[in-house]
């Protein structure tokens, strides 16, 4: 029984960085059970979210992603004991620099999903690709770098005029 | 230039009934890079891995990605395909497509173009893997104990057995430790000497295991196969080359009254002692404290006497140090105490219970030296003024399940062995009558509710379902103040004798071990296994094991079973020369590293060293950090948390990550 597809004008992009040992196990039972959900999430597997950059959320966004989850162990179940906690402090410093950068920080989802809440995964997945899609295209990142592009060309008399005095 | 085979697995139907794999292997073949992509009905089957080696061989690959399932599933299986035709496993990725795709979106376009998206990832991630060689690790094969308990001595005797050497270190004069002041033990009420010195005497005659007691350890170095322990060897005043176990000395010792330990006070010994008649080793130890030699310089009556030559006043403690491959620890525990507790201590004293002042309140192990048949009072139970105790009040759970005493958990064992010291007390003294207060009899194990229904059907006991408010002196009685639940009723009961069911605790200085080990430890000083179900007698740290109470509260069947297993985790690592790791490893880029140690602070596994970084003529130039190989758990956090990018966890670089997301 195949619901009808609804036909969307934006399909956002989300990008997840999981945990191998909770989340991405999660997201496998998800797909063992053979729950559906939105196609819109890319998963990037990471031995631990204790091994996840800030930069690399960064990076996402600055590629094109409209939205990005970081999802790994619940606090106290690390496979490597204590990543997680790491990366907890680290992200919720993170998220303070963001929002001071201008990033709409509902744009960036935190979540903690076992190897046996493959539900839970649906859920969060389902739930940040509709919010996202309701706020529309992250659009920031693509004007910064519109700005910052230099085609080469000399096309305006200010740039004529600095390389001239070269 | 890289030459990726792509393959895409159609699972049967699993993959192909909602992705096009036909396309997604020609869409990700025409990628820059690639340069071969097929489809195939079931790639993890003989023939699928057989195409596979096969076209690494023929295409002349340099890179592999299977879309298939999950790597959880099969990363393994193609990984060693690869590595069979001659290719380093880890230039070999899975793109999942079946879990994380197909199974999830039933829309042909919508999962197809996913699937695409997948193996593209995977395509440029693969380009920045890199050869990664399997780590090896030697591994000596000698096994440190420590701890000379039951739990050290069946690890000892399992490991030594199998053929390998081992070095037991225990803190008292003798080893034997809590098991051996027990009279009876639950359920069998067999005599807890009689089973347990035969074991004893074995680890002293057994080739491969060297006894060290009245020593500890003074420092651990090293990691996992790769040990170095320095053990201080306290200095006995006794040669144990020399010394026959006349004991000759003991006897002719003129101070005759310093309270022994092991009768919990209750009897008294020599300053030249053995602390029991079984003692393993049977040679004595000269308590310099208390021997008039050391403290006056006179005396020495015990050399005069001693036929071999044995007592040596000069002897020093020596530092030994042993090359070990794996340690077992098996500390035990102690019992806890109502007296009055420092201000600041997370752990309370019952003043209720008078602190500990009253006389003839005793603790459980007090009572089983006084049922021991070799104990002070020669197997008689009886007062501290002589007269046999005819009314005894057992009270249990002091200190245990107390939050407001400091202790939450459970002691496990002394709901059974307060059934046993009130049938022990019924078999001697006929006529005596025994209470006990009591919130719940936990008596889950082999034959253990049986025992403890005996006590009240047949040995007479009153249990009351009650607890006990306060003990006070009534001439030369104690009065018991408690409740009776049932009847709904408070009771008084002038008891002859109190004994106390006391919790449970780690040694003292439990902490003070774990740290020079490494290991991690709870609140109260419980070592903490690696994981609470599946892993319960391993430690976090690679290579050192736990068996027994110091891992929490346990009877001896289960601290039997514990050192067991512990022993088998030992013989597993010895069961090869060298230790196989995968290469999923952090390393350090010395260049760039400033040695702040901020890795070293975060690395939940102490994987992190010092390393000094000299030039030619010797003079240090920086103190950088090292990442041991053997002990690397593959986590990442040490490359997020470094502030200079100096640290790069190979299989998960930050190139190999940033492809990924670039290529979407």
């Amino acid at each position: 029984m195949h619901p009808e597809k609804q036909k969307h004008d934006f399909e956002p992009k989300i990008i997840a960085f999981v945990c191998t040992w909770c989340t991405y196990a999660g997201a496998d039972l998800a797909g063992t059970s053979r729950m559906q959900y939105p196609a819109n999430v890319r998963v990037l597997k990471f031995p631990c979210t204790g091994r996840i950059d800030p930069v690399f959320i960064l990076k996402a966004f600055q590629q094109g992603a409209d939205g990005v989850l970081v999802s790994g162990c619940h606090p106290g179940d690390c496979h490597y004991i204590a990543g997680n906690f790491h990366a907890r402090r680290r992200f919720a410093a993170f998220r303070k620099l963001l929002e001071f950068v201008g990033v709409d920080l509902n744009r960036l989802e935190f979540s903690w999903v076992s190897a046996a809440e493959g539900g839970k995964w649906v859920e969060i997945v389902t739930n940040l690709t509709e919010k996202v899609r309701a706020m529309g295209p992250m659009t920031e990142f693509k004007e910064l770098a519109l700005e910052e592009q230099w085609s080469g060309v000399i096309n305006t008399s200010e740039l004529q005029e600095a390389y001239n005095s070269i | 230039m890289s030459r990726i085979g792509v393959f895409i697995c159609h699972c049967g139907e699993n993959i192909s009934r909602t992705v096009d794999v036909v396309r997604v292997a020609q869409e990700v073949g025409t990628r820059p890079g690639v340069a071969f992509s097929t489809d195939y009905k079931y790639m993890c089957s003989d023939p699928g891995q057989n195409l596979l080696k096969k076209a690494i061989q023929e295409q002349k690959l340099s890179h592999v990605v299977v879309a298939a399932c999950s790597p959880r599933m099969h990363e393994r299986t193609f990984r060693k395909a690869v590595e069979s035709a001659g290719l380093n496993p880890f230039l070999c990725e899975m793109a999942n497509i079946r879990e994380h795709c197909s199974w999830v979106h039933e829309n042909i376009e919508e999962a197809t173009a996913k699937a695409v998206d997948i193996v593209g990832m995977m395509v440029e991630r693969v380009k920045k893997n890199r050869v990664l060689p399997a780590i090896t690790v030697p591994v000596t094969k000698r096994s440190l104990i420590i701890g000379g308990g039951i739990a050290g001595i069946q690890a000892a005797l399992d490991i030594a057995d199998a053929g390998h050497q081992v070095v037991l270190v225990e803190r008292e004069p003798s080893i034997g430790g809590h098991m051996a002041q027990l009279s009876e033990t639950f359920p069998t009420l067999d005599c807890s000497q009689c089973i347990m010195t035969p074991k004893m005497v074995d680890v002293a005659n057994h080739p491969n295991i060297t006894l060290h007691t009245y020593s500890e350890i003074e420092l651990v170095e090293g990691f996992i196969g790769n040990f170095q322990v320095t053990i201080k060897k306290k200095a006995r005043s006794v040669d144990e080359d020399k010394c026959t176990g006349c004991g000759v000395c003991m006897t002719k010792c003129p101070q005759k009254k310093i309270p022994n330990k092991f009768d919990c006070n209750l009897g008294m010994r020599p300053a030249i002692y053995v602390p029991f008649p079984q003692a393993v080793p049977n040679t004595p130890v000269i308590d310099r404290d208390n021997c008039t030699m050391f403290k006056t310089g006179k005396c020495g009556v015990c050399q005069k006497v001693c036929g071999p030559g044995a007592v040596d006043f000069e002897q020093q403690d020596r530092l030994i140090v042993e090359a070990v491959g794996a340690i077992v620890v098996a500390t035990g525990f102690e019992l806890y105490t109502i007296d009055e507790k420092p201000e600041n201590s997370p752990i309370k004293g019952y003043g209720e219970f008078g602190y500990g002042k009253i006389p003839d309140v005793i603790d459980g192990m007090t009572f089983e030296r006084l049922a021991s048949a070799s104990g002070p009072t020669g197997g008689k139970i009886l007062r501290s003024d002589g007269k046999e105790p005819k009314q005894i009040v057992f009270i249990q759970c002091i200190g245990s399940r107390a939050r407001d005493k400091g202790i939450s958990y459970c002691s496990k064992v002394c709901c059974m062995y307060t059934a046993k010291h009130t049938m022990l007390y019924h078999h001697k003294i006929h006529d005596g009558q025994a209470y006990v207060f009591y919130m719940d009899a936990r008596t889950p194990g082999k034959s253990y509710d049986e025992f403890w229904r005996r006590s009240i059907e047949e040995e007479e006991a009153v249990y009351i379902r009650g607890m006990v408010s306060r003990l006070y002196q009534k001439g030369d009685k104690i009065v018991v103040m408690g409740s009776d639940i049932a009847a709904g009723i408070q009771v008084e009961i002038e008891a002859d004798m109190v004994v106390l069911a006391t919790a449970v605790q780690p040694q003292k200085g439990a902490d003070l071990l774990a740290q020079k080990l490494g290991i991690s430890y709870d609140k109260y000083n419980f070592y903490s296994e690696a994981h609470a179900k599946l892993r319960p007698v391993e430690c976090a740290t690679a290579g050192i094991y736990l068996a027994g109470a110091c891992q929490g509260p346990k009877d001896i069947p289960e601290t039997v079973s514990q050192a067991s297993a512990a022993a088998a985790k030992v013989m597993t690592l010895f069961s090869k020369d060298q230790m196989e790791r995968e290469p999923i490893v952090a390393k350090v880029r010395e260049a760039g590293c400033v040695g702040c140690f901020a890795c070293k602070k975060i690395c939940a596994y102490g994987a992190i060293e010092e390393k000094e970084i000299r030039d030619r003529q010797g003079n240090l130039v920086k103190v950088v950090a090292y990442v041991n190989p053997g002990v690397c758990a593959g986590c990442g956090t040490c490359q997020a948390t470094c502030p200079s990018k100096s640290i790069e966890l190979d299989g998960y670089t930050d190139e190999q990550i940033v492809a990924m997301i670039e290529a979407l």
